[in-house]
């Protein structure tokens, strides 16, 4: 595959060399020349000095036959404007931006980027996840689909500790799918399987229903 | 009517001071407050401390009320960014920018965005003259 990285910072160069070992035909477009110069003695020629949202810079390139466009600088309108010349100049398949102000990730999908990346988002979960008290983790979203796979600890002090998961009113198009407990295998919850403090409950729910599910499972 | 302005340069306090003279009712945002010294003294709009490529920024300023919305910022993507959101996120009818590369601004003229291009009109500008 043919891929284009605008962007050689810290994020571009590491993508570049895992793609390059993957062995993908790599470009990557950065706007310092030190830089630049750092990336092809590390990398090989793989990398030019220029503007990522230049016209010419991409004509140059070769973005016309390019499958793939990842851009990963850090600045939002950079990537933004990176992808749409990539996908409305060069139609480029796919189009992949870095956003760093998560707000954003509504806006780009709106303005017809194909998947967007949200570094500061990422991070956070990943904190979030050593709070003991972080009362619901996102595990993994299925975008295409409007789900998402969460974690939700019952806590020591919760009314449904003791119900049977039947007895739980939970909302629409939330299905609980696994429950991991202390000392035990993991197991698929049914109807009556009743609930222990500690409890790591792991759900399949839409990003609308995630607030009544956590509700539910945690009676707060 | 009601214009948002995005950058207080040179060209955006000018804008904003002859707006306001006619009677518009303007908003002006930038992100560093000391570029508000470049408006008229006599100026009657409001000056916002704000980024226009932040949502909730630009509804302080009353984007959802706006009957135009102009980007004028020193960043061409910036300006693209911001104008894009002015007229697809909160449906501004008259949506400006300004975009110094010229070929950036005939690509994104052509998906809907009216822009500019000072580099455009100023060298066909200054060879008139040179010629004239």
């Amino acid at each position: 595959m043919y891929i284009i990285i605008i962007g050689g910072g810290k994020v571009g160069f590491y993508l570049a060399k895992a793609l390059l070992n993957e062995g993908h035909e790599i470009l990557v477009v950065e706007k310092d020349a030190g830089r630049t110069e750092f990336i092809c003695n590390e990398l090989g020629s793989v990398c030019i000095r220029g503007d990522g949202c230049e016209v010419s810079v991409l004509t140059e390139v070769g973005t016309g036959r390019a499958n793939m466009f990842i851009a990963v600088t850090g600045d939002d309108e950079d990537n933004l404007v990176a992808c749409q010349v990539a996908k409305h100049k060069f139609n480029v398949p796919q189009t992949i931006a870095r956003i760093s102000n998560p707000k954003n990730e509504t806006i780009f999908k709106k303005l017809g980027i194909d998947v967007t990346i949200s570094s500061t988002n990422i991070i956070l979960e990943y904190i979030e996840q050593e709070v003991p008290t972080h009362p619901l983790t996102h595990l993994l979203a299925i975008r295409d689909r409007g789900l998402e796979i969460v974690e939700v600890k019952v806590p020591p002090n919760s009314p449904t500790i003791g119900k049977m998961i039947k007895e739980l009113s939970l909302p629409p198009g939330s299905i609980l799918s696994l429950i991991i407990r202390r000392q035990e295998k993991p197991q698929v919850p049914t109807a009556e399987t009743i609930l222990q403090a500690g409890d790591q409950i792991i759900a399949v729910t839409s990003p609308e229903a995630e607030e009544a599910l956590r509700t539910v499972l945690r009676g707060l | 009517m009601k214009v948002v302005i995005m950058g207080c340069s040179r060209v955006g306090a000018r804008l904003a001071g002859l707006l306001d003279i006619e009677g518009h009712s303007v908003t002006i945002l930038d992100i560093d407050a000391y570029s508000f010294r470049r408006l008229p003294p006599d100026f009657a709009g409001t000056a916002l401390v704000g980024d226009g490529i932040d949502e909730e920024s630009l509804k302080k300023a009353g984007i959802e009320q706006a009957d135009a919305f102009v980007a004028l910022t020193q960043g061409d993507n910036r300006n693209i960014m911001a104008a894009q959101i002015a007229k697809h996120i909160f449906n501004v009818p008259k949506v400006v920018c300004r975009i110094y590369d010229p070929l950036r601004r005939e690509l994104f003229n052509s998906l809907g965005i009216d822009a500019l291009s000072p580099t455009t009109t100023f060298a066909q500008m200054l060879k008139d003259k040179i010629e004239g």
